[in-house]
């Protein structure tokens, strides 16, 4: 996994509640068996005119300074919807590293760690204000630190964030989740065994053929 | 201490879980699809891995598939769609992992096979790179559905990492009338309690309405808790539980499901088990439900009108509604049964199994679609298609004008060539009304089957309650 320490980048906002995977990456753009290639689809409906080329000059990426950004702000239960990992894949390879929102869909939330994207949640308030800080001043750089949690905005303002202390690790480590748990298969197969006893029907040699 | 269902399952399956670490789960069940595993199978090539346990793993070619009646390899819509479901096959041959490719018996949506062929068991953890997933949980299962990481994970470790989700319970009261379901009832709680309010939770669903509802109805019900932001949605196995199980094709026999329904048992909640959010939603006597907008929680009475946004006091919702409208080109005011719809489709893990077409025929039967209405059903596995056959179902829906297609999830999610075209209206069995889910500019509105065979029938959105 990629690490993620500090990032500083160019914010932009997309201020819609409920962004869902189908928005992220339309399912049509999904027919790919490598993990590359869905940048150029991240928000196709709303980013292309009805070509499905031109840009749409009134979606907030394509506005005039919004080049290069990295960090994506945006309304609540973002990336709800089917667990495509599509959807940060895209993110990613579009160029975010970060997504700021009050809420985030579950699934979705533990795509964006396997796709080394952080999600940070901060309260509906402070999203708004970076709503306002992104609306008035238009794209602005933001600066997020992973260990101390906290990301400045603006004018300096500082938000602190709350993150789960083993992801936070396995992001500044860039840890290999595979890697980790196989390290304890001894561990697995001391479960197999005991489990076998216990609900044998759940290990029937061929349960399908 | 008393435990939930939740509790119970959890611990049964936990391997390891260290302070500061995250715990590792092991998984009983992995289902796949050719849509969203093609990386993780990449992925163990690439660390010359092999498949944990590969019996616990049981692949099916559904997202992809043609639906015509014959199908072919042929009929596949593009190039890239052959290449996923080639994918698919190469992976589960190498792998060593049985597949239900297209053209199998038992072939279906992989969420309508597992429970139907005994591969999803009470008790069992499951996981699938498919968010329905808690469509399981309907069997007292934790169901969950993760990314392609997370599944190559699992087919190298048999474990899942996972924080310990938090618990809820929604309790559900009321009455069905006859036409009304357990997909109004979904519906209708996420139109309550909001798409966002199941977030970091699994939801137990009980009460008695629930109870009340069939096996299959729990299916659905369970299904739509991810449209409530859920982690996984259950249902206690009862009695009618055990008995949905038993003699399904890979469910244990004799004395091993004796003894396997003994545990069953024991997994309902205990009482006073503590849960971290409660909710208690009274239906009374529900009216059957058409989504008007572009999440299911956007949903009103069929009876009813569109929304306005004007008497929205909250700024964003406001806003949202106004999108909305605007993506379903209604107006608001406007008279739900007055808005005539392009397309009916019937199908997908929501709602395309045997008793959802039972319902549908009742109230097609006789009838015709009304003129310039496409109306598809999709049977969401084949071992229903020839169940539906058997009963004569597919005659009623050919008689009436439906097209009868076979399994897979077709209009659902638009990705194998069945989908609406800009503007196009349907009514839909499916759970997702998101923009663009059905094709690009087409215009979905949840429904029921027999909200969705009474549309089909009128032309306009229509109450089954009347036919
Ligand atoms: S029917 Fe629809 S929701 Fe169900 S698995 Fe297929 S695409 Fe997903």
């Amino acid at each position: 996994m990629e690490q993620f320490v500090t990032h500083s980048g160019i914010a932009v906002p997309l201020a819609r509640t409920n962004v869902n995977t189908d928005d992220i990456i339309p399912a049509r753009f999904l027919k790919s068996i490598r993990r590359s290639g869905f940048g150029k689809n991240l928000f196709a409906n709303w980013r292309y005119l009805e070509d499905g080329r031109t840009p749409n000059p009134e979606f907030s990426l394509n506005r005039p300074g919004s080049e290069g950004a990295s960090i994506l702000v945006a309304g609540e239960n973002f990336g709800c919807g089917s667990s495509r990992e599509h959807a940060p894949w895209a993110l990613r390879e579009y160029g975010f590293r970060c997504v700021i929102a009050p809420s985030f869909a579950d699934i979705f939330h533990n795509n964006c760690f396997n796709s080394s994207i952080l999600p940070v949640a901060l309260e509906s308030s402070e999203v708004d204000t970076l709503f306002k800080i992104l609306q008035d001043g238009g794209p602005t750089t933001f600066h997020i630190d992973l260990s101390r949690q906290i990301v400045t905005a603006g004018a300096g303002d500082v938000y602190h964030f709350e993150i789960d202390p083993f992801k936070k690790s396995a992001l500044l480590e860039g840890l290999d989740n595979i890697g980790w748990s196989l390290k304890h298969l001894d561990e697995i197969h001391a479960y197999e065994q005991r489990r076998r006893q216990e609900a044998p029907w759940l290990f029937t040699e061929k349960s399908a053929n | 201490m008393p435990r939930t269902m939740f509790d119970k399952i959890w611990d049964a399956h936990v391997v390891r879980d260290e302070p500061g670490e995250i715990p590792m789960l092991y998984i009983d069940r992995h289902l796949t699809h050719e849509a969203t595993s093609p990386q993780a199978f990449a992925g163990l090539r690439e660390r010359d891995l092999r498949v944990h346990r590969p019996e616990s793993v049981v692949a099916v070619i559904d997202h992809n598939v043609p639906t015509v009646p014959g199908r072919r390899l042929v009929d596949v819509v593009d190039d890239q769609s052959v290449m996923c479901i080639e994918t698919m096959e190469e992976n589960a041959r190498d792998f060593d992992i049985p597949l239900l490719g297209m053209n199998d018996e038992e072939q279906g949506i992989v969420h309508v096979i597992g429970p139907e062929l005994g591969l999803s068991l009470p008790g069992m953890t499951v996981v699938c790179g498919d968010s329905h997933t808690s469509t399981h949980g309907a069997l007292g299962i934790f169901a969950v559905g993760i990314g392609t990481s997370e599944v190559e994970h699992v087919l190298a470790t048999q474990c899942l990492l996972q924080q310990k989700p938090k618990t809820m319970h929604i309790e559900i009261g009321g009455e069905l009338s006859p036409g009304v379901t357990a997909k109004d009832v979904a519906l209708a709680v996420i139109g309550r309690l909001g798409t966002g309010v199941g977030t970091n939770h699994v939801i137990e669903f009980s009460g008695s309405l629930v109870s009340s509802l069939s096996i299959e109805g729990r299916m659905t019900l369970c299904n739509m808790a991810i449209e409530a932001g859920a982690r996984a949605g259950m249902v206690a196995p009862d009695d009618a539980t055990i008995e949905y199980v038993r003699g399904r094709r890979y469910a244990p026999t004799g004395e091993l499901f004796e003894r396997a329904a003994e545990q069953w048992k024991q997994l309902a909640g205990d009482p006073g088990a503590h849960f971290d959010a409660v909710h208690e939603v009274d239906l009374g006597t529900l009216t059957p439900q058409v989504t008007w907008g572009t999440n299911p929680g956007m949903v009103t009475d069929v009876t009813s009108t569109v929304p306005d946004p004007a008497f929205e006091d909250d700024p964003v919702a406001r806003l949202e509604t106004e999108h909305a409208l605007e993506h379903m080109g209604l107006t608001p005011g406007q008279r739900l049964q007055d808005v005539g719809v392009d397309v009916v489709f019937i199908g997908s893990c929501t709602n395309s199994r045997i008793e959802d077409l039972r319902l549908a025929a009742q109230y097609v039967s006789g009838r015709r679609v009304a003129d310039g209405v496409r109306a598809i059903v999709v049977p969401g596995s084949m071992t229903v298609r020839r169940q539906a056959e058997k009963e004569g179902l597919a005659d009623v829906f050919h008689a009436a004008g439906f097209e009868w297609r076979e399994a897979g999830c077709s209009m659902c999610i638009a990705m194998n060539g069945d989908r609406l075209s800009a503007g196009e209206r349907c009514a839909s069995t499916s759970n997702r009304n998101f923009e663009g889910r059905q094709g690009r500019g087409g215009r979905t509105h949840l429904v029921s089957p027999a909200t969705a065979a009474a549309t089909a029938v009128a032309g306009r959105f229509a109450d089954a309650r009347d036919l």
